[in-house]
């Protein structure tokens, strides 16, 4: 079983279409990694399938970054 | 993908008229389709009419319940959706000094909240797909205005733009979002026009005839076509001429 981690980097990798080594916990999505809006709704839509859970969208604004991703499911997925 | 063959379509407002002919015509292309009424008998008409090509479904498009419930329907028996076709529409003209609040409200709900309502939840599925054909049937007096029809004309003309902003925001993802809009059809709808609302429609129509519910499906049919994969936030006017845009 993997960890949350490696579950959401492998997401974000999915998703954006980037290497593995730049999905650096402090890398914004939109500056760093080159997601447009659409890009983050579509990554949040995928979070939710992985994890089996709805981000509201207020929370959803937030996932930022590689951490605030990991971060956010951490502290929802085994509520 | 080169043919519709075993795509899934969803037509509002297929019981009869416009919708019908659209459902008809995505059914003979090998799409599975699923056509909507407001009521039971409408639905079992469908389902007669498509005859295993797909189903009717009672849907009220103003019902956000409804519309879940119908979609997770969708999902379940078919497991897709590649085309979404929002085709119900009422009307209630009046003249504007004349119209009630509810006129105004019925009708922009159904005719423009309701492409809001299915569009966003259809946008899912076709955004992880890649691939997703929306085509909204707006009208000509949507771009032309027709007095007694401030909120049909208003609808429709919302509907126009409500195209081209959400055609850029998907057009990345393989899904393209257009209307057709249609002149004066042979339909009940305007079967209930006035004989001097038609005399002085038709005095108007260089084509010189109503249009008929298939000449709307046809070019409903070439937006879905894979041939129509780069049009996006465009209408096409299918009118005999009554207005050139």
């Amino acid at each position: 079983m993997s960890t949350i981690e490696e579950r959401v980097k492998k997401i974000i990798v999915e998703q954006l279409g980037v290497k593995e080594e730049e999905v650096k916990p402090e890398a914004s999505f939109e500056n760093d990694l080159g997601a447009d809006s659409l890009d983050t709704v579509e990554l949040v839509m995928a979070l939710e399938e992985e994890f089996e859970t709805e981000i509201p969208d207020e929370e959803a604004e937030k996932i930022k970054t590689v951490q605030s991703a990991i971060d956010y499911v951490t502290n929802h997925a085994n509520d | 993908m080169t043919t519709m063959q075993g795509q899934v379509a969803l037509v509002t407002g297929a019981s009869r008229g416009i919708g019908k002919a659209i459902a008809e015509q995505l059914a003979a292309q090998g799409v599975k389709v699923i056509g909507t009424a407001t009521s039971d008998n409408g639905a079992a008409a469908i389902s007669a009419y498509l005859d295993g090509n797909g189903e009717g479904m009672r849907l009220d498009v103003t019902d956000a319940d409804s519309v879940a419930a119908v979609l997770k329907a969708v999902d379940d028996n078919y497991g897709q959706l590649d085309i979404l076709v929002n085709n119900a529409g009422i009307t209630k003209d009046n003249l504007l000094m004349r119209m009630k609040d509810d006129d105004w409200d019925v009708v922009l709900d159904t005719n423009l909240k309701s492409v809001f309502r299915l569009s966003k939840a259809v946008l899912r599925g076709m955004m992880k797909r890649r691939f997703g054909r929306i085509i909204n049937i707006s009208s000509v007096v949507g771009t032309t205005g027709n007095p007694g029809q401030t909120n049909y004309c208003a609808a429709k003309a919302g509907l126009s733009g409500f195209s081209k902003a959400l055609a850029q925001e998907v057009a990345g993802r393989g899904i393209t979002v257009n209307c057709v809009a249609p002149g004066f059809i042979d339909t009940d709808m305007t079967k209930a026009l006035t004989e001097e609302q038609k005399q002085t429609i038709f005095a108007n129509i260089p084509a010189a005839r109503l249009g008929r519910p298939e000449e709307i499906a046809a070019a409903v049919v070439f937006l879905a076509s894979p041939g129509a994969a780069y049009i996006t936030g465009e209408t096409i006017h299918v009118n005999g001429g009554l207005a050139m845009v």
